[in-house]
C-alpha cells in the first residue's frame, strides 16, 4: 500500500502562529480578569493584543536546539579554562576585584530578571508578550548559571567568591542592586517591562555588558569574555523586546503616554545612580583599562540613547529631565564611588587600593577638567598615609539614600565640592536622598520608600548580627559582628589589595608558573 | 500620586525611632571636607550632650583629617537641614529640639581640605 503523503511542512509564519497564538484561549470557568489580576491596575490600556508583533518569530522549539549550541560551546571552553590554569593568565591579581564585583552584584539578578519575566508573561493576557517574556525568563537563568559557573572556577583560588546569594540579601552595597529589581518586581507587568526590559536592558545593558566583557579581554579573563559572548545574542533579543513593549504600549492608547513617561524617567535614574559601580570598576579596577567611564557614557548614552530618544519622540516620549544632570555627573561619579569603597573598604568582600601614579596620569589624562582639580590631592594623600602604615578606613557608618540606597557621596549640581542634601516629610518622618532625581521617586510613591531596609539602619537597630550575639556584652565589635554576619572572611575578603592573600597566592603561583624557583 | 496597587497600600516606616532601642538617629556632615565620603548616621540616646557629640563621638569619626585639630568649635557654624543653627554644647540633643533622622551640617571656615580641594 502506498503511503500516505504527509501535507507540505509549516512555514515559518504559520508555524509561529501556531505555537504562540493558536496556544491562547478565553477562559470559560473563570472570568479573563481573574485570571488575568494585574492587567490592568496600573492604568495601562490595552485595547488589542493582538497588535503585539514578536521581531523575531521564535518559537520554543528552535529556541531550545539554538541555546543548546552555545551552551555546548560555553562549557567547552570553561573546562578548557580550568584545565590549563586560565586564571594565571590574566593581567594583574587586582582584576579579580571586578569578577567579585560583577558575581555578588550582577550575576543574581539575572536570576531576579528570570522570576521577574516569569512573572511578567503570567500575568500579560496577550500571548505575543508571554511567549516573550517566557523565552527572556529562560534566557536569563541560564545567565545566571552559566556566570556562577564560570566564575566557580576563580572561587577554588581567591577569596570573595564563595557566598554571593547570602551576601545580596544582606550586604551594605549589594542593597543597591538588589534594591533595584525588588522595585521593579514590586511594581505592576507594565513597569517591570519599561523598568527592565526598556530601560535596563534596552538603554543601559551596554554601559553594563560592553564594559565587563570587554574589560575582561582585556585583562586576559577568557572565562568572562566566553559567558559574555554566549549572553550577547540573547541581549539583542531582549533589547528588541523592551523596544516593541513601550511602541505597542503607546500606540494601544495616548492615556499611556505620561504613565510610560514617568516609568522612564523613574527607572532611567534608578539605572544610572546602579551604574555608577560599573563606573568605579573601568576606571580603579581594571589593571588594563578599556576607556574610561566618561568615553563608555558618550558612545553607549548620549550618542546611541540620543538617537533612540529621537525615534521615540513620534510618540511624545521626552528625553528624562534628570538626565542633564549626568552631563555633569559623568566626570565625577567614578572617582567618588571608589573613595568610597576605598574608605569603607574594611566593609566590602572585595579588595580597594589607591590608583599608582601611572594610573593617576591616565585618570588626569581621561578627566582633565575634574580629576587633578578634586581627587588627586586627596587619593594622593591616602597613598602616602598608607605608606606610612596609616591606611584610612571609615571608622562609622555612613548615611544612605533612601531611594537608591548609596551613601550620600553625590555632589550639588553645580559644585562638586558639596554633597548633595535633599530633603522628604511624609506622615510627619524625615526621608533623606542624594538628588533631585531619587526625591523625586520618593515624593511620587512615598508609601513603597518608607519600607526601604536601608542597611546602616538595620544595623543600628541591632537586626544585623549572628542570631545569639549579645550586643551588650563586654568588649562586643559590632564590625566584626555585622561582617560575620555576611559570611566575610574578616581580614582575608576585605581590606587593601596591598597584603592580602589573593595578592600574594597570585604573585607565588603564577611565580611557579614562569619560573624555576 | 499614591502607589497604584491591587488592594490598600499601607505599611509602616522601617526606620521610626521606636525600633531604635532607646536611640535616635542623627546625621552630621563636615562641609568642604570629602575625605570622607558621605555624611555620617549616629545612633545616639536624646540624653546626648551636644558638646560630648562634638569632642568624643564625632572626634572619633573625622579625626584621621590633618584638619580635625585645627577646629575651633568656637567659631564653627552649623545648618540643621539647610537653615542656621546654634547649638549649646552643655544642652542634650532632646533639649535642643534635635529630632530623629535630623541633618546637620558644620561649616569649619578656613578649613579647606588637603591641599584647599575640599578633600
Amino acid at each position: 500500500m502506498d503511503m500516505k503523503a504527509s501535507k507540505k511542512k509549516l512555514g515559518l509564519k504559520e508555524k509561529y502562529a501556531h505555537m504562540t497564538r493558536g496556544l491562547g484561549w478565553e477562559t470559560s470557568y473563570q472570568p479573563m480578569d481573574k485570571v488575568f489580576p494585574q492587567a490592568t491596575f496600573e492604568g495601562i490600556k490595552i485595547h488589542d493584543w493582538d497588535k503585539w508583533e514578536d521581531p523575531f518569530r521564535l518559537t520554543m522549539d528552535a529556541y531550545w536546539k539554538y541555546q543548546a549550541e552555545k551552551e555546548r560551546k560555553l562549557y567547552a571552553v570553561l573546562d578548557a579554562f580550568a584545565q590549563n590554569n586560565g586564571h594565571l593568565g590574566i593581567t594583574d591579581a587586582r582584576y579579580l576585584n571586578a569578577v567579585k564585583l560583577f558575581l555578588t552584584g550582577i550575576s543574581p539578578l539575572e536570576y531576579v530578571a528570570h522570576r521577574g519575566f516569569a512573572a511578567a508573561g503570567r500575568n500579560f493576557p496577550g500571548v505575543g508578550p508571554r511567549v516573550a517574556c517566557l523565552m527572556q525568563s529562560v534566557d536569563e537563568v541560564r545567565h545566571a548559571q552559566t556566570q556562577i559557573h564560570a566564575l566557580s572556577n576563580y572561587n577554588k583560588h581567591y577569596d570573595g567568591f564563595h557566598d554571593f546569594k547570602h551576601m545580596l540579601e544582606r550586604v551594605w552595597y549589594l542593597s543597591v542592586p538588589k534594591s533595584f529589581f525588588d522595585d521593579a518586581f514590586s511594581a505592576g507587568p507594565f513597569e517591570w517591562m519599561i523598568a527592565i526590559g526598556f530601560s535596563f536592558e534596552y538603554v543601559l545593558t551596554n554601559l553594563l555588558f560592553v564594559p565587563f566583557m570587554s574589560g575582561a579581554a582585556y585583562n586576559g579573563d577568557m572565562a568572562t569574555v566566553t559567558f559574555g559572548f554566549s549572553a550577547q545574542s540573547d541581549e539583542a533579543r531582549h533589547m528588541t523586546l523592551g523596544l516593541e513593549c513601550i511602541k505597542f504600549m503607546l500606540e494601544q492608547d495616548p492615556d499611556n503616554l505620561p504613565i510610560v513617561q514617568k516609568w522612564i524617567d523613574k527607572w532611567a535614574w534608578r539605572g544610572i545612580r546602579v551604574l555608577t559601580l560599573v563606573g568605579m570598576m573601568m576606571d580603579y579596577m581594571l589593571p588594563k583599562r578599556v576607556m574610561s567611564w566618561k568615553e563608555a557614557w558618550e558612545i553607549y548614552f548620549e550618542q546611541n540613547g540620543g538617537a533612540l530618544f529621537n525615534d521615540l519622540a513620534k510618540y511624545g516620549i521626552k528625553v528624562p529631565e534628570c538626565l542633564t544632570q549626568c552631563t555633569e555627573d559623568k566626570e565625577h561619579v567614578s572617582h567618588q564611588a571608589w573613595a568610597t569603597f576605598y574608605q569603607y573598604g574594611g566593609a566590602a568582600a572585595f579588595h580597594t587600593w589607591m590608583p599608582n601614579d601611572e594610573e593617576m596620569d591616565w585618570l588626569s589624562a581621561k578627566y582633565p577638567n575634574t580629576f587633578d582639580k578634586y581627587y588627586r590631592a586627596r587619593f594622593t594623600h591616602w597613598r602616602d598615609e598608607a605608606e606610612k602604615g596609616n591606611r584610612f578606613y571609615t571608622n562609622t557608618l555612613p548615611m544612605l539614600c533612601q531611594v537608591c540606597q548609596i551613601p550620600m557621596l553625590f555632589t550639588e549640581p553645580g559644585d562638586p565640592t558639596k554633597i548633595c542634601y535633599r530633603e522628604s516629610e511624609y506622615q510627619g518622618e524625615k526621608y533623606h536622598t542624594c538628588s533631585d532625581g531619587c526625591k523625586h521617586i520618593f515624593d511620587d510613591e512615598p508609601e513603597k520608600y518608607i519600607q526601604a531596609w536601608l542597611p546602616v539602619h538595620q544595623i543600628y537597630q541591632g537586626n544585623c548580627f549572628p542570631e545569639g550575639t549579645d550586643p551588650t556584652a563586654e568588649g562586643f565589635d559590632p564590625l566584626a559582628a555585622v561582617l560575620d554576619w555576611y559570611h566575610f572572611n574578616n581580614g582575608k575578603d576585605n581590606m587593601d589589595f596591598e597584603g592580602s592573600r589573593d595578592q600574594a597566592n597570585f604573585a607565588m603561583w603564577r611565580g611557579m608558573a614562569t619560573k624555576n624557583t | 500620586m499614591a502607589v497604584q496597587a491591587l488592594k490598600d497600600y499601607q505599611f509602616s516606616p522601617a526606620d521610626s525611632q521606636d525600633k531604635f532601642h532607646g536611640g535616635q538617629l542623627l546625621y552630621v556632615g563636615w562641609d568642604d571636607h570629602l575625605m570622607f565620603c558621605a555624611p555620617f548616621a549616629y545612633c545616639l540616646p536624646p540624653s546626648t550632650r551636644f558638646g560630648d557629640l562634638c569632642e568624643k563621638i564625632m572626634a572619633h569619626s573625622f579625626g584621621y583629617h590633618p584638619d580635625w585639630k585645627k577646629v575651633d568649635f568656637a567659631t564653627v557654624t552649623w545648618l540643621k537641614s539647610g537653615q542656621p543653627f546654634q547649638p549649646d554644647m552643655n544642652k542634650t540633643l532632646a533639649e535642643l529640639g534635635l529630632k530623629h533622622k535630623d541633618i546637620l551640617r558644620f561649616q569649619t571656615p578656613g578649613l579647606k581640605g588637603i591641599a584647599g580641594t575640599c578633600s
